[in-house]
């Protein structure tokens, strides 16, 4: 018993490190996301047809693609196309446009659920089209907004161990390292996981704190 | 003799290839009250929605109190649409009640009659929540106006929608079926609500399936029928002396509700 939690306290330091990055990936790509994903939803639902269209190709081709193709075509391409990125800009900017693309289907899906009688009621007190997303659209799709976006918050996390692939020592590399000099993987990865489990339980619970929150708004 | 509150010149429109208004005239002078009958598809909802811009129309002019609504410029000269901000402005002066009432089911009644207030006119907030209790009370809904739409009738919702949009001190007032989805026994206190609005001199163009209503407020009547105006004038003549075969057949096929 002494022997395992010796082998916890040793080696914990080192995973603690990778969780960090773990954590500070996602939210950079959580935060960032949800801007460019925010934009992204509203250009599909409201845009002219030559903004929705190629926002409508970048979607589906980042959503028909896995992420670890999107993080290795950024990472191996781009430098022949005279752009050479550190490691870490450019797996936040694959899972930055991966993200993207599915924030912003779920903000279009979440702003088209809304009825049009409630645009017709903004339009008819006098709001400009700002006005009406601020004040009328947007506080009411938050709610069918919420859900999906924090299932995807969860899979970013997720997801972000994939950049252990390009060398950036996450919690999963970080893990990799310390069985490299262990010899223990069983112990090692479960302590990973239960890292992984404890931040995404976190998440879901959140959510369904804030579904509550935002249930006011009844069909 | 000074020019009508609200002009309709020739005014065309198509849904794809279906002609919905097919060169319909309407003038509504200041304080009357224009209501406008006729069966379903026949335009009228349409009509109405034009007039505050929430439909376009391919051809003619709409005019209220001077100012062209769909475009910039003068017929037949180049057209241009108006911005989102230039509509914003055209129809903050104009009214508009839903069938469905359309309330904003995220805020309270009198949120719902400020915001326009608020964000629109930039009134204070106090000042502006005077403003939206004083017509709340108006509508008879002033121990409800910390509710949620959710939490109200459908009368009592839709008064709501008559009290945010009186609120902006509209020019004219566009009541589009506002009791068609309404339980019969509360018909009668949203139409009250309207009465009053019309002895006090509000200029209104009404859609509406209640004849008996029609007739008592109703300065004008205006039978459409497939995108035309087909009759037009006093509603008791319009009612009872009609000769015209189309209206006398939907006249016939509208119940008169004598609670209206």
């Amino acid at each position: 018993m002494s022997g395992a939690f010796q082998f916890v306290v040793t080696t914990l330091p080192f995973l603690w490190q990778g969780l960090l990055v773990t954590l500070w990936v996602s939210l950079a790509v959580v935060l960032i996301s949800l801007v460019t994903g925010g934009l992204a939803g509203i250009g599909l639902t409201y845009g002219p047809w030559w903004v929705r269209l190629p926002l409508r190709i970048f979607s589906d081709i980042l959503r028909g693609t896995p992420l670890l193709v999107v993080i290795f075509t950024i990472y191996y391409l781009l430098p022949f196309a005279g752009l050479n990125m550190q490691p870490m800009p450019s797996v936040i900017l694959a899972l930055v446009a991966f993200k993207t693309a599915h924030v912003g289907e779920i903000t279009r899906g979440a702003i088209q659920s809304i009825p049009p009688g409630q645009t017709d009621a903004g339009k008819a007190i006098g709001l400009t089209f700002a006005q009406r997303l601020r004040w009328v659209i947007l506080p009411q799709a938050v709610r069918r907004f919420l859900p999906p976006w924090v299932n995807s918050v969860t899979d970013t996390v997720k997801g972000s161990s994939l950049v252990s692939l390009v060398g950036i020592v996450d919690l999963m590399l970080a893990s990799q390292q310390v069985i490299g000099r262990t010899y223990e993987p069983m112990p090692v990865y479960l302590l990973a996981a239960v890292m992984y489990f404890v931040i995404n339980y976190a998440l879901s619970a959140t959510s369904r704190r804030l579904e509550t929150r935002f249930a006011y708004i009844r069909e | 003799m000074t020019d009508p509150l609200v002009r309709i010149t020739q005014v065309k429109k198509s849904f794809g290839s279906t002609l919905v208004l097919d060169g319909v005239d309407l003038d509504v002078p200041k304080g009357e009250v224009v209501v406008v009958i006729g069966p379903s598809g026949s335009g009228k909802t349409t009509l109405l929605r034009c007039i505050n811009a929430l439909e376009t129309y391919d051809d003619g002019s709409i005019k209220v109190d001077g100012v062209e609504i769909g475009f910039r410029g003068e017929p037949g000269g180049p057209r241009k649409r108006r911005s989102d901000g230039e509509l914003a402005r055209i129809r903050a002066d104009i009214g508009m009640v839903f069938q469905q009432f359309n309330l904003f089911p995220h805020l309270t009644a009198v949120e719902n009659v400020m915001l326009g207030l608020t964000k629109v006119r930039g009134m204070p907030p106090a000042q502006a929540r005077e403003k939206a209790l004083h017509w709340l009370d108006r509508v008879g809904l002033s121990q409800k106006t910390a509710n949620l739409p959710s939490q109200l009738s459908g009368g009592q919702q839709q008064r709501v929608g008559i009290a945010r949009a009186v609120a902006m001190d509209p020019k004219v007032l566009l009541l589009d079926e506002i009791t068609s989805a309404l339980d019969p026994e509360l018909v009668g206190e949203v139409l009250s609500v309207v009465r009053g609005l019309a002895a006090e001199g509000m200029t209104m163009v009404v859609v509406t399936h209640e004849m008996t209503f029609a007739r008592d407020v109703g300065t004008q009547l205006v039978f459409m029928d497939h995108g035309h105006k087909i009759a037009e004038g006093p509603p008791n003549e319009i009612l009872r002396r009609s000769d015209n075969e189309r209206l006398r057949s939907f006249l016939s096929r509208i119940e008169f509700r004598q609670d209206g």
